[in-house]
């Protein structure tokens, strides 16, 4: 063995049968790594708030840019896949929806739910603007 | 006779404390979910939040953040998420940085640095709410 014991390993990543719930899972962790970096953003915005008119303006200039709305958009997915994924998880917490079944179900909900509520926020959102 | 699990080296005592070889048992883990749990309702209140204040020039959006209500709200989202974002950093770094020092280091520039924008997002409502 490679470990140099009889201990067994979990089945590398090239060896493994491609399955949503997995997609889902490491998707979870991305979108987790991807709002982290979003804290920069918010941090930004509520301190040109605090800054003054010239200090808010400059951050709204940034995230109206080609460049900020692409930023937001992609925040607003991993937003809404962290939380619709998030509540899948506490669902597991809870000691459901484990079956197989039940578990890709779950996955195949999520996807769908963060794909509508994204494009839902946006049309509202570019109604309103 | 005791009930006592005999294929365990662990006293009985530990066994109740349930604390683990760390001391901090499920601590970590029932932060995150509480958190989670928390987010809920504060991710929903952010997203609609900004979505309805997306036209709203300078004075408007100062009027809306420095009301006690949005203030409460946005140190609660603030505070509830950077620590959410601080548990979760902490699970993936240590899942995928393998030396040591490397993994500790990341470990704690990523919660210094958490905890600093919190402080920084609060202080800044706070500004706003007391006004200066």
């Amino acid at each position: 063995m490679a470990n140099g014991s009889s201990r067994p390993l979990s089945p590398h990543l090239q060896v493994y049968r491609f399955q949503w719930t997995m997609a889902l899972s490491i998707t979870h962790r991305i979108t987790g790594v991807g709002l982290t970096i979003g804290t920069l953003l918010i941090t930004w915005w509520l301190v040109a708030a605090a800054a003054g008119p010239d200090a808010f303006a400059t951050a709204q200039g940034f995230i109206g840019s080609w460049f900020g709305m692409l930023l937001m958009f992609g925040w607003t997915w991993a937003l809404f896949f962290h939380l619709a994924n998030g509540i899948r998880h506490l669902v597991w917490d809870a000691g459901y929806a484990f079956e197989l079944q039940n578990a890709e179900r779950g996955a195949y909900i999520v996807a769908i739910a963060s794909i509508v509520l994204t494009l839902l926020a946006w049309i509202i959102g570019l109604i309103a603007w | 006779m005791s009930t006592h699990n005999r294929n365990t080296l662990r006293t009985p005592l530990a066994l109740a404390r349930g604390l683990g070889s760390a001391k901090h048992g499920t601590d970590h883990w029932w932060h995150q979910r509480l958190t989670a749990l928390a987010l809920i309702p504060l991710t929903l209140w952010f997203v609609i939040a900004v979505i309805i204040h997306l036209g709203a020039d300078y004075v408007e959006m100062v009027e809306w953040l420095r009301s006690p209500y949005s203030a409460a709200m946005m140190i609660l989202f603030v505070a509830v998420g950077f620590h959410h974002a601080a548990a979760g950093m902490q699970v993936v770094l240590e899942d995928y940085v393998h030396n040591e020092f490397a993994k500790i280091a990341s470990i704690i520039v990523t919660k210094f640095v958490l905890y600093a924008l919190a402080a920084i997002c609060i202080v800044s409502v706070l500004k706003l709410t007391f006004g200066v």
